[in-house]
């Protein structure tokens, strides 16, 4: 056997550690398996399958149009409520099921953490990744809503999509691995996050649209980073006014913040996941 | 070639045992709130904080193509090590240096997730165990053919027999091509002939140049596979040498039990708080006349002799254990089954244990002795108390090969 060039040096760690890219790259492979993983259990044993990710998000809206809709009338600035809330769920749902995803990953996997070396990251960054599937098939059944009410996206909308797509994923994986490596210390994030995430979508303009809120408290719904995230998408798909470019830039500053303390937080935790997971 | 593939340097690692539950839960700190209100005023003082070095000063190297066996008891840093070594924890000083990929099959079927098919498994637990999707594909069929799978390989593995399971988990791992392998005792699963497959395939691996770590009470498997072992007792390295040297100075480091031997001394390890003391442990024939060894299928009788400092008023357990060489317990006598005794006075204390004939087979044993109160409260706790060794009668009725099993039980056979 050749000489190998491969060679680590193991040592205790001390204070901030960056993170190691070629590592990650190495482990690429690694992190679609785990991605693969999640897709392949999601729906097993199940009678419809992949339907789910249809039907799922469908209900929702048909429930959503019922009670907000038409009941409570809530507004929707011109737009059919089904489409209003279905732009809205879009986005939400990917960014709720992935937080929670990527803050049970590490305790999930526990008996991997604790038997196997690999970068940790790879687990909460693989868990936003499975729910991207649901998200490309909701965005079929929103573009069935589209045809079925005759609206057509606007061709900024469409540009703009990937990119906040991208936000959300930062979103959800900066505060993801933030509560990632909380929760393996103190369980109790398994238990209030359901609760947080509830309340978040309260005060995110998925079934009302921001302009419900007074002007001058606006501002305290452009620091959750999915609020200038769905109202851009929501105006770029239905077209009905101009986007606010001024509160995308927030949440987008917001979700980069998330995503590099999140990150900066779990690589400094990182070390003693093994010991007390 | 003598090629340095592994360095370790004073390397040591320490834990602190916080007397706690595991898990700090919100709820926790209220019912401690509710309990002590001013605990948290004077800080930490609750959480009794303890140093423990599962590691301490270790040193070795381990040149390419070396098969380095590691053994000691329970608790020994074997497992620590070795998980250092795989980089699932870090050390809190010294430094290792690895040249070569590592690979580390510290469990059998990491990873495996129940739900997947057979052959999902084996894609999903190689990427785990550090290979590449080429390097499954190329190497399927023989995997499933050393598991023994054809049949299945399509049924997800929580269908699976724990036989089965336990194979495609190790045919898996057996195709790894690291530099460096490192295993934990992963061969004490599986039937005896599903083992021997194994020893062979690490050898074949062995042979094949690359360097082995390989931790297991299997004396016998370490001294076949290995060609250098190193002891290890409380975290240190004791011998670091032929297989055959460090299993002696293994296998007799603990006193063997010849007539009695005195529990208080200095050189005896053990936990507890100290109200209650084992003083002496003697060995005696059925007639009460001292024994220096005990003969199998012979009946037997051990004297414990224990003093109390401070009156017990809890006894919940005083035990005897036996320990196999594989560090597995064999069974333990505790005072209960025959003695209603939970007060112990300051004082002196003699108990006499009666030994049935055809208890043990021959070979050596561990005793472990245990003074225990309410919530396993330890009040004397002695780990490795002294060796018994059980002799081949001299008119031997199995000379030629030993009765298979552990123990031996007093049965009787009667003709129709």
């Amino acid at each position: 056997m050749s000489k190998s060039s491969y060679s680590i040096v193991i040592k205790p760690h001390k204070g901030w550690v960056s993170i190691n890219l070629k590592e990650l790259w190495l482990y690429k492979e690694l992190f679609y398996i785990f991605a693969w993983r999640d897709i392949k259990v999601r729906y097993k044993q199940t009678v419809i399958g992949i339907t789910w990710a249809i039907l799922q998000p469908f209900l929702l809206m048909v429930v959503f149009s019922v009670f907000f809709g038409g009941l409570a009338k809530m507004p929707s600035n011109g737009v059919p409520y089904p489409i209003f809330v279905f732009s809205g769920l879009l986005f939400w749902n990917y960014f709720s099921v992935s937080l929670t995803g990527s803050s049970n990953s590490l305790v999930d996997n526990e008996n991997v953490v604790k038997k196997i070396y690999f970068p940790r990251l790879l687990l909460p960054f693989s868990s936003t990744i499975t729910p991207l599937i649901d998200f490309a098939i909701a965005l079929v059944v929103l573009a069935g809503l589209m045809v079925y009410y005759h609206f057509t996206p606007t061709i900024t909308g469409i540009i703009l999509l990937p990119l906040l797509i991208f936000l959300s994923f930062f979103s959800a994986s900066g505060l993801g691995a933030l509560l990632a490596a909380i929760n393996v210390r103190f369980r109790d994030v398994r238990y209030a996050l359901p609760f947080f995430i509830q309340t978040l979508f309260f005060v995110t303009p998925v079934i009302y649209p921001t302009t419900l809120i007074p002007e001058k408290y606006q501002w305290i719904l452009a620091l959750n980073p999915m609020t200038g995230i769905i109202e851009a998408a929501r105006t770029g798909i239905v077209g009905n006014k101009e986007i606010d470019f001024g509160l995308l830039a927030v949440s987008a500053i917001i979700s980069l913040s998330l995503f590099i303390f999140g990150i900066y937080y779990f690589r400094k935790t990182e070390r003693i996941f093994a010991d007390v997971a | 070639m003598n090629h340095l593939i592994i360095e370790v340097k004073n390397l040591s690692k320490k834990y602190i045992l916080s007397h706690r539950l595991p898990y700090e839960t919100f709820r926790d700190t209220i019912t401690d709130l509710v309990k002590k209100p001013f605990h948290l005023l004077r800080g930490q003082e609750k959480i009794k904080k303890e140093e423990f070095w599962a590691l301490k000063d270790i040193n070795f190297c381990v040149n390419q193509g070396e098969r380095i066996g590691i053994i000691g008891r329970n608790g020994a840093g074997k497992s620590t090590l070795l998980k250092i070594l795989s980089q699932i924890t870090h050390p809190t000083s010294g430094e290792v240096k690895l040249r070569g990929k590592v690979a580390s099959l510290l469990e059998v079927g990491t990873g495996f997730h129940p739900e997947l098919t057979g052959r999902e498994n084996i894609y999903l637990n190689g990427a785990i165990l550090g290979m590449k999707q080429i390097e499954i594909t190329k190497k399927f069929d023989e995997i499933v053919a050393f598991a023994e799978i054809e049949k299945f390989i399509d049924t997800p593995v929580k269908r699976y027999s724990s036989g089965m399971y336990v194979r495609l988990a190790f045919a898996v791992a057996a195709h790894l091509e690291p530099e460096i392998l490192i295993v934990d005792e992963v061969l004490a699963v599986g039937d005896t002939q599903f083992q021997k497959k194994c020893l062979g395939k690490m050898e074949e691996v062995g042979r094949s140049g690359r360097t082995i770590l390989f931790v297991s009470h299997n004396l016998g498997a370490i001294a076949t596979l290995c060609t250098k072992v190193i002891y290890l007792a409380n975290g240190k390295i004791q011998l670091f040498g032929t297989p055959q040297e460090a299993i002696d100075a293994y296998t007799t480091s603990t006193p063997i039990l010849s007539d009695s031997y005195n529990l208080n001394v200095p050189s005896v390890i053990r936990r507890g708080d100290g109200a209650s003391r084992f003083m002496s442990i003697q060995l005696f024939d059925i007639n009460g006349k001292t024994l220096n060894q005990v003969i199998e299928g012979k009946p037997f009788q051990i004297e414990l002799r224990l003093h109390v400092n401070t009156t017990i008023i809890d006894l919940k357990i005083l035990s005897i254990t036996f320990i196999d060489q594989f560090g597995k317990d064999i069974f333990t006598t505790m005072h209960y089954d025959s003695l209603n005794l939970k007060l112990l006075k300051k004082g002196e204390y003699s108990f006499k244990i009666d030994f049935q004939p055809n208890i043990f087979s021959r070979g050596h044993y561990t005793v472990r002795l245990a003074c225990l109160g309410t919530n396993f409260h330890e009040y004397d706790h002695i780990h490795n108390a002294v060796s018994l060794i059980i002799a081949p009668p001299e008119k031997d009725p199995d000379v030629l090969v030993p009765r298979p099993g552990i123990v031996r039980l007093p049965l009787t056979w009667k003709l129709k």
